[in-house]
Order: structure tokens, then C-alpha cells, then sequence
């Protein structure tokens, strides 16, 4: 008798091509956000894997809050140039000169909670019924009870109390009109599972994920980069630090861990024997208890 | 390494979210921040000790009122597995949270409160596994620590379970562990309070238990879910029918007979991104070419032509009810089964289970939330089906309210 097992890895590559086809196939139109961090990457290959041949069947949309590193941007842009695929920004730079949402003021400002308006906009312009996330039930308790298939009303909230059921791998994607669904194919994965799928595909990761020296400074436990969209308070003194980042995201939030990991294999060592959650580090879930739980509910990501 | 999926069933105080806060604890597969969050909320809500429970609890409501309202999956690795972990609420209004982790789990953790003993709530858990077909059992006999560890507790309760479970024909394993969560008795470490029990840590045995494969290898069944045509020169002939393999396994070379159709063909190639393969087995997703140019479409199944599934529009089921409007009979509802989707129409309830006493109920047949009973329907269009207990994905279905969209049940053909 032969047998049939498969890995870990497998069994969460087959679910997650599994979930992006009913996704393409139970929406009109889909987008998958991009973020350039490590979980859309592996969002956006997995969905080139389950289209393939064909191009996959929705663009790329990068919510912008202006606030990038810089090298996230060069590796977005060659990575859509690699891949052949289509990219859509939606610019929260935009919204606060339109005047559709007010930047934050005061040195802990962070543009963070307004992607949530330009990313509600973008989904309105583009007519999206799905938006595809690279979200994972492993990062944040609030998460932990996500479905696969999550619907929005038509103020693009979600509703925890009242989520519909989920059972096997049947999803209902049935929507009134004005309402939308965010699709989370990565749901079972941890970040373990990532990084160890990011090495088996050998896929290139931007370099942020690996140790280099940068001037940094310290705030509220964590290592902020300096950048030009951060006012340092005078206490707040710049070094030099070997680090890199765990996950990426906007820089006036995501902080930094010293490490010399510099490869695939040396970032996996450290994750296997991390002490720290992945997004210890992320200064927008510490805004308190159920910081992550309430920006879902307005529509986040 | 493998993936274990298992979900959780006790009563209210039976200290589930604790057992599950220990594990991941005691595995070391917790991290500082999350330790002292939960620290400082025990704190503030005044806990003696801090509360592992709070680990696993994720909504607002939940930490405040300590109850768990919502499945919440988990996760977790050590070196021999990788685990994802279905935390259900116990209280009976969640017998559909129940019904929702079980359905993907391949174990149940029941979990038993030694003072209590098997209760009517044990039963109802031990039912819903078993509708579910979940194979493998382990029955924690939680809080021994309150029953000064005495063996004969235990005894007692694995004779009443052992009665009671005979009844229950999926279970092909059951394993007895008794533990105390609090304070990590059996769960990763062994415990130094019951000399006598000399059997696995709750952990050692869901490292070792031989799941096997759950999956059925022998009937090959493929659920079309969409189509891929390239609009490319280079793949201009390209035509591969993407899905995730159901059950059995397919070949090159294999006869095959797409259903509801009942067209032929040979199967050409297995496409994935990185190259053909020479066999696909459940739960691959691949994309299957044929010889001939046949219309196919989402919602239809191809099979091996000598073996075929059912195919009928008039289908017996199990159904949980999920909605807090009750089912309707001679209602009508959208059905979605594999990746097909028709309506149906509720013909007769023809029994509901007490589900505490595990007796039919033939008098009242108003299926209201949480309620689980048998069913007749009739769909619009044939479904291409196996029994749930042949086949999980084959044999499963839930209903949809097409005014609310609301997904009011779940399902298994019986």
C-alpha cells in the first residue's frame, strides 16, 4: 500500500490555492492586498501557483500610507515586474488632502488607523466584493477568531458576535449588495509555517527581513527606524544597531529587534526560539487590550 | 513533519481554555508579551494566580465575562507535529461552534470533570463527535487535583465512559488520560500525584497517535471548482480543470466520467505550477487536463469511471441547525455541497436527537438553533454525493437563507 502523506507545508499550500479559487470563482472581483510584508508575498505566489498557467484573476492593492521604507517600495515594484502582475495603489496621502480622514498629530502619530478609510474608498472605486489578506489566525487573539471567508457589512465592518458558521471547506460568500468579503487563504499558517515556506519556494523576501545596521531609537520597549516621518522627542537619541525587522509595515510603527540574522536559515533559528510574539514589536496593537479586535470591527485589515 | 488538527469539548467549568492555556504554556509554545498580557489582565480583574485560560480567549466580551463565545483555532509545533487546535465553547446554545470545530478536526479532546463524572453534557459532546465521524478520542479526566488524585475516581469514570461509548460507532480509538490543567498534572509533564496511572502525558499521546489517514484513498472523486484557460499563445490549447482531490487517487492514463454529464474521457496530465505529476492524491490541489474537449463546469465532479459515487436530487441527512430562526419546513434554501450550489427544499423532519439523552424525539419536530436531527430534501439540481461517513467532503452540506445569507445548517448525508 502506498503512502499518502503529505507534509505540513503541503497540506497548507493545497488549502490556501484551495481558498483562492473559491474566491475567484464565488466573487466578481477581487483584489488581494499587498503590503509588500512577507505574508501578501507569499499570498500573492501562492496565487500565481493556483491560476497557472492563466495570470491570476485580480490586481495587486497596495494601501499606502506614505510611510514606507523605501526599500519596500523597490521590491514591491520588482516583484509585480517579475511576476507580470497588476498593481493598484490606494494613496492614505490622498485622503488626508481631500480631507476624507485627518492626520494624527502628536510624536506617537501614525497613519496606521486611517488605511482603514482609504482602503474602504479603494474597495468602494474598485467595486471589489472580496479583498484577498494575508492575515493569520496565529498573530493576534483578535484573529484567532477570524473565518476564512469574513464578511463586511456595507460600512466594510465585521461583526465577531455574529459571524456565520464554518464548517469543512464549504464557504458561503453570499452577499447583499454593498457588502464584501475579506478572504484569508493563510489563516492556518503560523509564522513559522511562512518562513519555512518562503525557504522550500526560494523566494526573495525584501532585505528589511534580515539583519543590516541602521540608525535607530528606542521607544516604548521597541526599536524604532529613524526616518523622516517620525519626530524623535530630544531624550529620544539615535544609535547604531545591527537589526531587522519581523514584519513590515508602516515605519512609524513597526519596530526593530536586534539580530544578526542574515539568511532564510539564521531568521528561522530565530523565530523557532523567539520570545516575543511577531508583533510584540508592532506599536499599533499596543494602543491597548483590544487594539487589533477594534480597528477590525471599523474595517481594518 | 505532520498536521494534527484537533478540537476541544468540555462543559463550562471544565477547564478547557485552561488545559489549552497549559499546553501551549508547558510546550513552551508561548511568548513573553503574551504572558504578560495575560498577566496584567489576571491582575486587574483581581485572579489569585494568573489565568491561563486567558490565553485562549480572544474577544473583548470573552475576557470580561470569562466565557468563550466563538471557535477559536490555535496553533502550535513541537519538534514531532504541527497542531491546529479548534477551542469550542461548551455551553449547549454553542452546539453549533461544536459542530463547527469538529468538522475539520481528525481528534476530540472530551474532556470530564472528576467530581462530576460523565455527565449529560459529556454525552452531547461524545454525540457530536461521533456525528461528525471524528475517529480518534481522548477523554481527560480534568481537576483530579480536587479529588486528592484517588485512582478510583478515574476508574470509575472510564467504566461509565466505556459503557456509554460503545454505543458510538466512529470512534476507533479511545485513550484515557487523567490530569489536572491547573496545575499541569499529565499535560506535558508527568505528573508526581498519581504513581498508579501509567499511561502517556496528554501531549506525548497527541505527538504519537497514529491518525493514520483520514482521508479516503480509494474512491477517486474531484469537485471542479473553476476553469483555467490561458489567454496566452503559449498555453493556447491549455485547458485544466482546477480543484482540490476529494478523495482516491488519480493517474494519467485513468478512465474517467464527469458527473452530472456522464461524458468520458482519459485523464491527459496533472498541471500544478511546478510541473505535471504523475498521481494526485485528497487533499492535493492540482488541475486535471483531459484527451477530449468536453464541457465542464464549476459545480461538476469528475470520477473514475469505475467507481461512481450517488447521484440524486432526493437526499437523507443529519443536519445541525444553526440559525435562531428555525428551520421551515417545505422552506426552501440554497444548498452548497462540494462546489455546487442548487436549492433545496426541506420535505420532512423525521426525527430530532436529545441530544443529552441521546434519544430521538418524534413528537415536536421543530428544529431550532442547535438542535440536530434527520432530514429528508429535495434539490433543484442531482448532487453527486457519498455518505459523510465514506467520505467527508463528499457526503457534507450547509444551507444558506437566501434573504439573510445567513449559512442556517450544516450537514451530513447520511
Amino acid at each position: 500500500m502506498p503512502s499518502y502523506n503529505i507534509t505540513h507545508l503541503q497540506q497548507l499550500e493545497s488549502e490556501a490555492i484551495f481558498v483562492l479559487r473559491e474566491a475567484a470563482a464565488q466573487f466578481d472581483s477581487t483584489a488581494l492586498l499587498f503590503s509588500g510584508g512577507k505574508d501578501s508575498i507569499v499570498m500573492a505566489w501562492l496565487a500565481r501557483k493556483a491560476f497557472h498557467p492563466a495570470r491570476m484573476p485580480f490586481p495587486l492593492l497596495h494601501v499606502d500610507t506614505g510611510h514606507n521604507f523605501p526599500e519596500t517600495l523597490t521590491y514591491r515594484d520588482q516583484f509585480v515586474a517579475d511576476l507580470g502582475l497588476t498593481l493598484k495603489v490606494a494613496s492614505v496621502q490622498e485622503s488626508i488632502d481631500t480631507g476624507r480622514v485627518r492626520e494624527e498629530t502628536g510624536h506617537n502619530a501614525s497613519r496606521n488607523k486611517l488605511q482603514t478609510v482609504t482602503l474602504l474608498d479603494a474597495i468602494e472605486e474598485g467595486k471589489y466584493d472580496c479583498c484577498l489578506g494575508g492575515g493569520r489566525r496565529d498573530e493576534e487573539k483578535a484573529r484567532a477568531k477570524e473565518r476564512f471567508f469574513s464578511h463586511r457589512n456595507d460600512f466594510g465592518q465585521w461583526d465577531p458576535k455574529n459571524q456565520r458558521p464554518e464548517l469543512w471547506n464549504l464557504f458561503n460568500g453570499r452577499k447583499h449588495v454593498g457588502e464584501h468579503f475579506r478572504v484569508f487563504p493563510l489563516s492556518n499558517w503560523t509564522e513559522m509555517d511562512v518562513w519555512m515556506y518562503l525557504k522550500e519556494e526560494k523566494i526573495s523576501l525584501p532585505n528589511l527581513y534580515f539583519s543590516h545596521d541602521r540608525k535607530v531609537f528606542s521607544r516604548g520597549g521597541t526599536w524604532l527606524a529613524d526616518s523622516e516621518f517620525i519626530t524623535r522627542l530630544p531624550s529620544e537619541t539615535l544609535e547604531t544597531k545591527r537589526i531587522r525587522f519581523r514584519t513590515i509595515g508602516d515605519a512609524t510603527c513597526t519596530g526593530a529587534v536586534e539580530s544578526d540574522a542574515a539568511t532564510l536559515d539564521d531568521v528561522i533559528q530565530e523565530v523557532a526560539t523567539a520570545r516575543q510574539t511577531e508583533r510584540g514589536t508592532r506599536s499599533d496593537d499596543k494602543r491597548s487590550d483590544s487594539a487589533m479586535e477594534d480597528r477590525k470591527k471599523e474595517g481594518y485589515f | 513533519m505532520d498536521l494534527l488538527r484537533f478540537t476541544t469539548a468540555g462543559s463550562v467549568d471544565d477547564g478547557k481554555s485552561t488545559l489549552i492555556g497549559r499546553l501551549l504554556y508547558d510546550s513552551k509554545n508561548t511568548f513573553e508579551d503574551q504572558i504578560e498580557a495575560v498577566e496584567s489582565f489576571s491582575k486587574r480583574r483581581g485572579d489569585e494566580h494568573m489565568d491561563l485560560a486567558l490565553l485562549t480567549d480572544g474577544l473583548k466580551a470573552e475576557r470580561e465575562q470569562g466565557i468563550t463565545i466563538d471557535v477559536a483555532y490555535r496553533y502550535f509545533a513541537t519538534p514531532q507535529r504541527k497542531f491546529i487546535i479548534a477551542d469550542t465553547p461548551g455551553h449547549i446554545q454553542y452546539t453549533r461552534n461544536m459542530v463547527t470545530g469538529a468538522s475539520t478536526a481528525n481528534l476530540a479532546i472530551i474532556l470530564i470533570d472528576a467530581r462530576k463524572g460523565v455527565i449529560e453534557q459529556t454525552c452531547r459532546h461524545s454525540f457530536i463527535a461521533n456525528l461528525l465521524r471524528i475517529q480518534h478520542v481522548v477523554v481527560a479526566v480534568n481537576k483530579m487535583d480536587l479529588v486528592e488524585f484517588k485512582e478510583s475516581v478515574y476508574h470509575d469514570i472510564v467504566a461509565k465512559y466505556k459503557e456509554f461509548a460503545s454505543r458510538l460507532d466512529s470512534f476507533v480509538d479511545v485513550t484515557f488520560i487523567p490530569i489536572s490543567a491547573l496545575n499541569g498534572d499529565n499535560v506535558v509533564e508527568e505528573s508526581t500525584n498519581m504513581d498508579w496511572y501509567k499511561g502517556p502525558t496528554l501531549l506525548y499521546h497527541l505527538e504519537n497517535v497514529y491518525i493514520g489517514t483520514t482521508e479516503n484513498h480509494v474512491e477517486a472523486r474531484f469537485p471542479v471548482q473553476t476553469v483555467i484557460r490561458p489567454q496566452s499563445d503559449a498555453y493556447h490549447d491549455f485547458r485544466g480543470y482546477a480543484g482540490r482531490v476529494a478523495g482516491g487517487v488519480f493517474k494519467p492514463g485513468d478512465n474517467i466520467t464527469v458527473l452530472p454529464s456522464g461524458f468520458k474521457s482519459r485523464i491527459k496530465a496533472i498541471h500544478t505550477a511546478t510541473g505535471e505529476l504523475t498521481e494526485a492524491f485528497s487533499p492535493l490541489s492540482v488541475s486535471l487536463l483531459l484527451e477530449d474537449e468536453i464541457d465542464i463546469s464549476r459545480g461538476d465532479t469528475i470520477v473514475k469511471t469505475n467507481n461512481q459515487p450517488e447521484i440524486g436530487q432526493d437526499i437523507e441527512a443529519m443536519i445541525c441547525w444553526f440559525s435562531e430562526r428555525p428551520l421551515h419546513t417545505r422552506g426552501k434554501y440554497l444548498i452548497r455541497h462540494t462546489t455546487r450550489e442548487a436549492k433545496a427544499l426541506i420535505r420532512e423532519v423525521r426525527y430530532k436527537v436529545d441530544i443529552n439523552t441521546l434519544h430521538k424525539v418524534e413528537d415536536d419536530l421543530s428544529m431550532a438553533m442547535n438542535d440536530i436531527g434527520r432530514i429528508t430534501l429535495r434539490t433543484s439540481s442531482p448532487l453527486i454525493y457519498d455518505s459523510y461517513s465514506k467520505n467527508r467532503t463528499m457526503g457534507s452540506f450547509i444551507l444558506v437563507d437566501e434573504n439573510t445569507n445567513e449559512t442556517v445548517a450544516g450537514g451530513m448525508i447520511v
